[in-house]
């Protein structure tokens, strides 16, 4: 199995208080990892620091065996991690179409020359761009709203516009940040067989979630954080079983 | 008739109309009003260019009339008995693009971590720096020779006719105002085009996608420094177009043309307009140049035939009307008066 995402004991404060404490987790190629953990114990955090929206205090990441610098998000995009908020982001008021063609913005190059000439390349650059847009519409399920504003789209669709803006930017890592969250079960069920369908054509999928039976259901290794602190590492079956992990996350002593 | 067909023709008609729009103003209602033809056309340059840092990448700027002056005195500084230079308009105007877009990237550097209210602070500052500047450099070394202006500046000359004189053709005489005119809307047109290709391509989206989220516009891959830093630019080049077609016109050129209330204006023509959508912003120009102008010549004549008497001074009465009319429109119209229509662009469909 090779290692895609090594992170060495990774830092973060905030003023005084640490948000991330020397947190390490190794994430394997093809796999899909969970991060769970209760409200506020660095899950998010974590995420910022990975794709470079936070800058980290101390620790190192390699990714794709090569060392991942101090650096802006959009260098990490380029690298391969792509992600989701947990609040939803989209561009609200750009068709979901154009929504999934800035996210290609890394992958094409068309400048100011091309914009307004419109030389035979920039044609060409624009119209793979729109077919790949709609590609990744249809593979997320929601090519027929691919002409509707974004922020028209019922609440699940905008979670998979979500995914397929992320795509489109060629990740090899795609880090999803509660991607249930509120949605119903139809919703979670739908959302599962998608990030399945993203491993099988060999993604890797780092997943926090809240939803437990959709963690470990889904997830080949999960890892719980409890006040910036890794408390655990492992298959989900041993995870459910460790009392540290019990005690912290789900309920105390009960 | 197909959709093909339909534009063409569309595009023949406004042709034509602005073709023999100065001709018919100009023999209705005198060279004066075609004058203010000639600077609707500026100003929609300008409120296009401002419309690319304002409407597409979301960034409150007030201080882009510096970038017009920056174009204006470079213009005025190389063709004019100022220095004893007298380059020819196409080698200034570019140039004085260029100087402007640099004067773009030179303001966008320091503030791309502003936002909103604190970056529209940093800016109404810059315009007025650039403006103190101009009134000031006269010593040590006199180079805008301060307030008092730099005068005499060469008309532009095309095919050996300098535009400030007129010319007969086809038994209509062409004013030098009515010449300036053709070449106001031929460059204008030009800029409308960039505008509309710029917007339909992958850094119009990068702009868009910046002024709806930055966050998300950052983890998509865009180097929004860059992309920001491109918008303040190509807003500032249409300023110094502008700037310099400006100071060819006047033949005259000094501080006071360049002061916030003008940078004020060209906000208002793109808000009232409708930010983002290029025939809104088009609109919101040529209504706040010739509804003020109308105001101005109509509103002592009306009184005086309503009340024998002008009771309110035009120019107050003006500023008051213009008030009122900012406040309707935000009230009924807070996306401007032609906003761009997405829903029905998807309609269509």
């Amino acid at each position: 199995m090779t290692v895609l995402l090594e992170a060495r004991s990774i830092s973060k404060y905030f003023g005084g208080v640490q948000a991330l404490k020397d947190v390490s987790l190794t994430i394997n190629e093809g796999e899909i990892y969970g991060l769970i953990g209760p409200n506020g114990a660095g899950k998010t955090t974590f995420f910022n620091v990975l794709t470079g929206l936070y800058q980290r205090d101390g620790g190192d990441i390699a990714f794709a065996d090569k060392p991942l610098r101090l650096s802006s998000p959009h260098e990490v995009a380029n690298v391969g991690i792509a992600r989701t908020f947990q609040n939803i982001r989209l561009f609200a008021n750009m068709t979901a179409r154009e929504n999934v063609m800035v996210g290609r913005h890394l992958r094409t190059r068309a400048g100011v020359f091309g914009a307004v000439f419109r030389d035979r390349r920039t044609r060409a650059e624009e119209a793979a761009l729109r077919r790949r847009a709609d590609e990744l519409l249809h593979y997320v399920g929601i090519e027929h709203r691919a002409d509707d504003i974004a922020r028209h789209l019922s609440y699940g669709d905008q979670r998979r516009l979500e995914i397929a803006r992320a795509l489109a930017t060629d990740p090899k890592l795609l880090a999803l940040d509660e991607p249930a969250a509120g949605m119903n079960a139809t919703e979670t069920e739908a959302l599962k067989t998608l990030i399945e369908g993203l491993r099988a054509d060999g993604l890797t999928v780092l997943l926090i979630e809240h939803d437990v039976r959709l963690v470990m259901g889904l997830c080949d290794r999960v890892a719980v954080l409890d006040y910036g602190e890794k408390i655990a590492e492992d298959v989900p079956a041993h995870v459910q079983s460790n009392p540290k992990v019990i005690e912290a996350y789900l309920g105390g002593t009960a | 008739m197909t959709e093909n067909h339909k534009s063409w023709l569309g595009m023949a008609l406004i042709g034509f109309v602005l073709a023999i729009a100065p001709i018919v103003v100009g023999a209705s209602l005198g060279n004066a009003w075609v004058r203010v033809l000639d600077f609707a056309a500026l100003y929609i340059m300008l409120a296009l260019g401002l419309n690319i840092v304002v409407g597409f990448a979301g960034l409150l700027d007030l201080g882009y009339i510096a970038f017009y002056a920056v174009g204006a005195y470079l213009y005025a500084l190389l063709s004019s008995p100022h220095f004893g230079i007298h380059w020819p308009f196409w080698a200034v105007l570019p140039l004085g693009a260029m100087v402007a877009g640099m004067f773009g990237v030179l303001l966008g550097a320091p503030t791309l971590r502003l936002r909103g209210d604190y970056l529209a602070i940093v800016t109404l500052g810059f315009g007025e720096i650039i403006r103190i500047f101009l009134n000031n450099l006269n010593s040590p070394i006199n180079i805008t020779n301060g307030p008092k202006g730099i005068a005499r500046i060469d008309p532009i000359t095309l095919f050996g006719h300098p535009l400030s004189k007129s010319i007969d053709f086809a038994g209509i005489t062409f004013t030098g105002v009515m010449l300036n005119y053709y070449l106001f809307v031929v460059l204008a047109l030009g800029i409308v085009f960039v505008g509309i290709r710029l917007q339909d391509s992958r850094i119009g989206r990068a702009w868009v996608a910046i002024r709806e989220d930055e966050v998300a516009a950052k983890a998509c891959g865009i180097n929004t420094r860059n992309i920001k830093l491109l918008a303040f630019a190509m807003g500032a080049t249409f300023g110094g177009v502008s700037g310099g077609l400006f100071a060819s016109f006047q033949e005259f050129v000094s501080p006071e043309s360049f002061g916030l209330l003008e940078s004020i204006m060209v906000l208002c023509m793109v808000v009232l307009g409708g930010m983002g959508h290029i025939p809104g912003v088009i609109l919101g120009g040529l209504l706040l140049t010739i509804l003020p102008e109308a105001f101005r010549q109509g509103a002592g004549p009306i009184q005086q035939a309503m009340f024998g008497e002008v009771l309110l001074d035009p120019e107050a009465l003006r500023m008051l009307l213009f008030g009122m009319a900012l406040i309707a429109v935000m009230l009924y119209r807070p996306a401007g008066l032609w906003p761009e229509s997405r829903h029905r662009r998807e309609m269509a469909k």
